[in-house]
């Protein structure tokens, strides 16, 4: 039988190593695995490269791992956001990397890795600064930029629902990156409200099919 | 009161005003992106009985209008990370759908705040280069290449008076030659191959005091009006 619960969050970050692309789904504080970020935390893997639309807030989450010195470099389009001071004081002291990407070429570029593609030719960014250093080409007249493939080691979601396969539905405006970062990651991990039984979720409404799932633990509604 | 009179006096419009006149190019069944700021400000002012869908970043196709106090959903947010609401009709999709519809000219039209934009239509609305902190694009290089059409609302000149609309941007730029129409509080202007042409300009405003807060050539179009909005409170 396949079961992809696990029991606490600890179970489900286990075995991140030193080094890891950590894709986090949300945007602003919403649709982010807050309990699964605690529990990276607590499991201790460092040096680790942070792919996220923003780059924390508070002192909790993100901006935790920030402060404790686990995060050496982010891929984020917009790290100000919010109450951002923890990345802002690493960015000063320059002990964090920022790759600043536009937001939608983050997205695009966890797509390809997920559909198999070796990169793909945007228009965005052409002509301007965060073109510099990239390969370019002129196609039916318009000038594009590469983008190269990301792919995470591990993605840390968040669901509204789960059956026990994995199957996942989400609520709102917290979908954002979540069903891109499941499908680009080696190991996808998320938590979600509530679980449900395995054939009581719509099949015309699941957003991310199981496939793409590894791991699921329930961790309650947010308060 | 003709448009060489040099004694003429006027009163810019405020951002609601600027929201307002943006707002009634928005056509029937459009499908349109508002920026973060003053662009979002226009979707209040759409003329009763048009039907208009906006888009936001985040994954909403149907976004609708603040919601009332107590009424807030937590995972209802629009692209500024305010509380929003959907519409009838409306549905979420995820980031890569979201930005395809952005990149793809999916979008009727793109409203957008700047910094500066140059009279070939260079748009530059991502950064000033402030050394203590760190650069942010978001969705702005993706939003400013998708649309059928790029708009911009912003004041006419910075806080110190000083022309935006220049020949050449001088901060960094978001895309080339993008923006087509300019919404600014003295002037709406449109962005053309053969220059700048004033559509309209507040009433009493000359092109002369117009020209002398904009850096390129102004050429008053043949059919150009008074921009008379309704009185709004600042």
């Amino acid at each position: 039988m396949i079961d992809k619960r696990v029991a606490s969050a600890a179970e489900a970050v286990a075995g991140v190593k030193d080094g890891a692309v950590v894709l986090v789904a949300g945007f602003g504080t919403v649709g982010i695995a807050d309990d699964l970020l605690e529990a990276l935390h607590e499991q201790g893997a460092t040096n680790l490269t942070i792919v996220h639309n923003n780059a924390g807030n508070g002192d909790t989450g993100l901006a935790r791992l920030i402060n404790s010195g686990r995060v050496a470099k982010v891929i984020c389009s917009y790290p100000r956001s919010g109450d951002y001071s923890a990345f802002l004081n690493a960015y000063r002291a320059k002990t964090l990397e920022l790759e600043l990407v536009p937001q939608g070429i983050i997205s695009e570029r966890m797509h390809a890795h997920a559909a198999g593609l070796g990169g793909f030719f945007s228009p965005v960014t052409a002509h301007t600064k965060l073109a510099e250093g990239k390969e370019t080409r002129e196609i039916d007249g318009v000038l594009y930029v590469f983008e190269k493939p990301l792919k995470g080691d591990i993605a840390l979601l968040r669901a509204k629902k789960a059956d026990r396969w994995g199957n996942l539905v989400y609520d709102q405006s917290a979908r954002n990156f979540n069903p891109i970062m499941a499908m680009a990651a080696d190991l996808s991990v998320v938590q979600v409200n509530e679980m449900v039984e395995l054939g009581s979720l719509d099949p015309e409404a699941v957003v991310t099919p199981s496939i793409f799932i590894d791991r699921v633990v329930v961790v309650g509604a947010k308060a | 009161m003709t448009s060489s009179d040099k004694t003429a006096t006027y009163k810019p419009l405020n951002r609601d005003q600027m929201a307002w006149r943006a707002a009634q190019d928005l056509q029937e069944g459009a499908y349109v992106n508002l920026g973060i700021g003053m662009p979002t400000r226009a979707a209040s002012y759409v003329p009763d009985g048009r039907e208009v869908i906006f888009h936001s970043e985040n994954g909403i196709l149907g976004l609708g209008p603040k919601p009332e106090p107590g009424t807030e959903d937590e995972n209802l947010i629009d692209a500024g990370k305010n509380y929003t609401t959907l519409i009838k009709g409306g549905v979420f999709m995820h980031h890569a759908d979201a930005f395809l519809m952005i990149r793809g000219k999916h979008l009727d039209v793109s409203l957008l705040g700047a910094f500066e934009v140059s009279e070939a239509g260079d748009l530059a609305n991502w950064t000033t280069e402030d050394p203590s902190f760190p650069p942010g694009v978001g969705g702005a290089m993706d939003l400013a290449v998708g649309a059928k059409e790029i708009r911009v609302i912003m004041d006419h000149t910075d806080k110190g008076g000083k022309p935006r609309i220049l020949k050449k941007c001088r901060l960094p730029l978001t895309a080339p030659g993008c923006v087509k129409r300019i919404y600014t509080n003295l002037a709406v202007i449109d962005v053309t191959e053969q220059g700048l042409f004033v559509r309209e300009m507040v009433e009493g405003m000359t092109l002369e005091q117009l020209q002398a807060l904009t850096e390129p050539k102004l050429q008053l179009a043949n059919n150009w009006q008074s921009l008379t909005p309704p009185a709004m409170a600042a």
